[in-house]
């Protein structure tokens, strides 16, 4: 089916999320829709999904205006989406979610589970997904319900497809996976419609590229083009992809970390008996698929997991057991994986979110009064040094964009005098100006000498950031590499296979 | 269970729950002074039809509406336009009164009215500062009172002292009243709206059981359950003269105020308790001591409710007490702290407000006959439309807070699911 958004313009008050957006998909064409965090991809996407009415501007399938009043009325003319967040539930069946708001039944109003069972197999056959009806959702790894996501829309007879950021939660393998899944679909004449900020996947699946900045579209591009092309396209501006770093400057070991273990609060070893050191002057990133403990682990090094075993030493001090403030003041700042829940406090301000974890002592309290002017001051001068960009330092931290709000975490983390600088998942979620920024941050702070933690699932940042690389799955450490190890091993290393050179790296 | 508050729960389930019971209550305590202006306005609309509707007058003329319809609304008119007169003059100003002094007698009755509500309504509004819902108002009146009255008729102290010590007694028995709530909830998670509402009656039965104890509470040679008058030296005193009921306790109250806000504005510890408020799970990694911020708050929020009780005892009901001594301040100080959208001023305002209905109440009542339960009624209403931001958004067609925002479809959903929950 051949789908064209014609002068499609939507307006949230003063502001233009879209901008007169033309697009024309081919029935079987992968069209990649690109563009920074905030460009405007997801709204056109609701605004084709009937969940935003536009302003002004047309839908039309096969050349036939479409009215949406509503994600029905899409569902109907043959869109399905498949979100970036998994709108599924996850204690129901696969069978179950993939009738859920369309369910069928028999006499009686009893659920026709088995027609439902009959059409995911028939789907899932139809592309080798290879996906048993009657697993529970909970229990299904996350591209696994990736797939029952785009069953579900298949189910509908979409003919339309929109992936919104599929790729986020993914690990290499399963995205490899996913890409020769829309090649599949396009095949047998699916138009697809892809989101994504990440130009690699673009260059690799789509047949065509329209690149979106601040809600218009700024260009067209072919696969061909280069990643600083469709990066420049992007931003608006040429940026560095590659993230330049001299030879590590190694200062001794600051961070040892031996046998530690951590449990978590329902009695599960989430990290297993892991052992490593962090040399003052290098990057030491931890690689691994979402959930194999890394996220423990750094919080385990914060003091903020209750059972941990082993020893945690920086400098040949202790840290393990100690309360959060005591390692806060021992030099440790740490950047959370999860920015809004754990990083800020949205409804604070950015001066109170920039003192958040100095709030007992000097230089923003004095005899227990906020000293207001003072960080007053703070906030314009790491405002201005970390090119936050936002109304004011009283404006709220919540409604900064998210590459603004990790601005405002790492100018908080970097501003204390730090003896290891831990940052987990530091760019997710953030536009590629964003990510260059972030980085130069990181190895700078390396460069001065402090010893550096960055946890993260994405590869393409493990390996820019990483003078040695540990790979975590199921709680352990598989190996330690040198920063240069190929993705294949490193790919391989993430499901838990043993790289050959693992010890020459120790 | 004790690493379920220490460790923010990994569980999605888990987390859903408390994030949602946090995000409701953030909602309907943070709303805009609009929506508390407008909420006070639409209950006394509908309040204005309770009273025409239960009018004497309105219902005679209603039986001939479409002979002569003008008589229907005069009657409705003068229904509500007398019952709100009467309560703006038994509040605010009595316009028959012979002389000024006379005249702004009521204003004075709104204030002491006002003092205990103001109170403990800062102490409610602390709590839901923080994140906690302190329902246990009349426990923590009730242990503050009896330890300053007790101070106050059974210890004999010079003039002054004596008052400064049983305020202070006082203070500490709500403080620790309070505590037990942060403690309890500290060290074993237990939820504080289940452990305050639970300690009302423990307190309740402490201290009809105290005042039943004769050399406890109870008055000397006497059978009831009532303790004796305080000693003079013990009682605030009055402020503008015998001629009004006013007393010093209304300056405690403001002094209360101003000390919230420097605490809540000003001061590291109040940023602390807002930031726990917020957000405890970014509080804790920035390495804030979640558990003891429940407890300071809940003692500091169990203190300023228990100067509501003080205020009782050595201030309006100063012959002595039972153990209705509270009067259902407690409750009646969650509606405050709600309107006052827990701001120190905005309760401030509120107290004097419901203290205005109080004493306006009673006016209403003996002049036009209207029954003192309408502004039970009214209040209740404001309740309702502050827990209710978006019925009121829709009534005035006011802006949804955070359309502007960059909207994505799972932010969508959470919104209209806490929508559903705030109704």
């Amino acid at each position: 089916m051949k789908l064209e958004l014609r002068g499609i313009t939507k307006r949230f008050g003063a502001l233009v999320a879209n901008n007169n957006i033309s697009l024309t998909v081919e029935s079987g064409e992968i069209h990649a829709l690109l563009g920074e965090n905030g460009a405007g991809k997801s709204t056109l996407m609701n605004v084709l999904y009937g969940l935003y009415i536009a302003e002004e501007g047309e839908i039309l399938l096969d050349d036939v205006v479409q009215k949406f009043a509503g994600p029905g009325d899409a569902m109907n003319a043959g869109i399905g989406m498949v979100h970036q967040h998994f709108m599924l539930v996850p204690v129901f069946t696969v069978a179950e979610n993939v009738v859920l708001g369309h369910e069928q039944t028999t006499f009686g109003g009893r659920l026709d589970l088995s027609a439902a069972r009959a059409k995911v197999r028939e789907i899932s056959d139809r592309f080798g997904f290879d996906i048993d009806p009657d697993a529970l959702i909970e229990d299904l790894p996350v591209g696994v319900q990736q797939r029952v996501e785009i069953i579900k829309a298949l189910s509908q007879d979409a003919k339309v497809l929109v992936f919104d950021e599929p790729t986020a939660v993914l690990t290499p393998q399963e995205t490899d996976e996913l890409m020769t899944i829309m090649r599949q679909l396009a095949a047998s004449g699916t138009s697809i419609v892809f989101i994504t900020h990440k130009l690699r996947e673009v260059r690799a699946v789509a047949d065509r590229i329209t690149v979106i900045r601040l809600g218009t579209v700024v260009g067209e591009a072919s696969p061909t083009a280069t990643n600083a092309e469709l990066a420049s396209l992007m931003v608006g501006r040429a940026v560095e992809l590659t993230v330049h770093k001299n030879a590590p400057e190694l200062r001794g070991t600051a961070l040892a970390v031996k046998n530690l273990s951590v449990i978590d609060s329902r009695n599960q070893i989430v990290v297993n008996n892991v052992s490593f050191d962090v040399q003052a002057g290098e990057v030491l990133a931890i690689a691994g698929v979402q959930g194999n403990g890394q996220t423990e682990l750094t919080e385990a090094l914060l003091g903020l997991q209750q059972h941990v075993t082993g020893s945690i030493e920086l400098d040949g001090k202790p840290l393990r057991g100690y309360s959060v403030r005591h390692i806060l003041d021992s030099g440790v700042g740490f950047v959370p994986e999860d920015r809004t829940e754990d990083g800020l406090i949205a409804d604070f301000s950015i001066a109170e979110n920039l003192m958040l974890d100095r709030s007992s002592g000097a230089p923003f309290v004095k005899a227990g009064n906020l000293q207001l002017g003072f960080r007053a001051k703070f906030a314009a001068e790491k405002i201005h040094e970390f090119d936050i960009r936002s109304q004011g330092s009283e404006m709220e931290a919540g409604r900064l964009s998210g590459g603004n709000q990790q601005k405002v975490v790492l100018a908080r983390e970097l501003s204390r005098d730090l003896r290891l600088f831990v940052a987990a998942q530091p760019t997710r979620g953030l536009d590629v100006g964003s990510i260059e920024f972030v980085h130069t941050r990181i190895i700078e702070t390396r460069d001065s000498g402090i010893p550096v933690i960055v946890v993260s699932t994405e590869l393409d940042e493990v390996v820019a950031l990483a003078d040695r690389i540990a790979v975590m799955y199921r709680g352990e450490i598989v190996g330690i590499v040198p920063g240069n190890t190929p993705r294949a091993t490193l790919g391989l290393m993430m499901v838990g296979e043993h790289a050959p050179a693992t010890e020459a790296a120790l | 269970m004790s690493d379920k508050t220490n460790t923010p729960p990994v569980g999605p389930a888990s987390k859903d729950g408390s994030e949602r019971w946090n995000q409701t209550l953030r909602d309907i305590t943070g709303g805009s002074a609009m929506i508390s202006i407008l909420a006070v306005f639409v209950a006394l609309v509908v309040g204005a039809i309770l009273i025409a509707f239960t009018n004497e007058g309105v219902q005679e003329t209603a039986g001939y509406f479409f002979s002569r319809p003008t008589d229907l609304l005069q009657a409705v008119w003068d229904a509500v336009a007398g019952a709100y007169s009467a309560l703006f003059q038994g509040a605010i100003y009595n316009f028959r009164a012979d002389n000024f002094l006379t005249a702004i007698r009521p204003l004075t009755e709104t204030l002491t009215f006002a003092t205990p509500l103001i109170a403990a309504g800062l102490g409610v509004g602390l709590a839901f500062r923080v994140g906690m819902f302190n329902i246990g108002g009349r426990g923590q009146m009730l242990i503050a009172a009896g330890a300053a009255g007790w101070v106050a008729f059974a210890v004999e102290l010079p003039a002054g002292i004596h008052l400064i010590v049983a305020i202070l007694a006082g203070l500490l028995g709500g403080a620790i009243w309070g505590g037990i709530v942060g403690l309890l909830k500290a060290r074993t998670g237990a939820h504080e709206v289940i452990v305050t509402i639970m300690l009302n009656f423990v307190a309740l039965y402490l201290i009809q059981f105290l005042l039943r104890t004769p050399g406890a509470l109870q008055a000397p040679g006497s059978n009831n359950p009532k303790t004796p008058a305080m000693l003079p030296t013990a009682v605030f005193p009055d402020l503008f003269g015998p001629r009004y009921n006013l007393h010093a306790g209304f300056l405690t109250v403001i002094a209360a105020t101003i000390f919230v806000w420097w605490l809540l504005d000003r001061s590291n510890l109040g940023f602390q308790f807002r930031a726990v408020g917020q957000n405890p799970n970014a509080a804790r990694v920035a390495g804030i001591n979640v558990k003891n911020v429940y407890m300071y708050a809940m003692a500091i929020s169990g203190a300023l409710v228990g100067l509501a009780g003080v205020n009782q005892v050595l201030g309006t009901l100063t012959s002595g007490f039972s153990s209705g001594i509270d009067a259902g301040i407690g409750f009646d100080a969650i509606t405050v702290a709600l309107l006052g959208r827990s701001r120190p001023w905005g309760i401030f305002a509120a107290g004097i407000l419901f203290g205005a209905f109080k004493a306006g109440g009673f006016a209403m009542q003996a002049a036009e006959g209207v029954p003192i339960d309408i502004v039970v009624v009214v209040q209740a209403l404001i309740v309702l439309f502050i827990a209710a931001p978006p019925l009121v958004r829709a009534m005035f067609h006011l802006p949804t807070p955070g359309t502007t925002r960059k909207p994505r479809i799972h932010s969508v959903k959470v919104r209209t699911s806490n929508e559903v929950v705030a109704k």
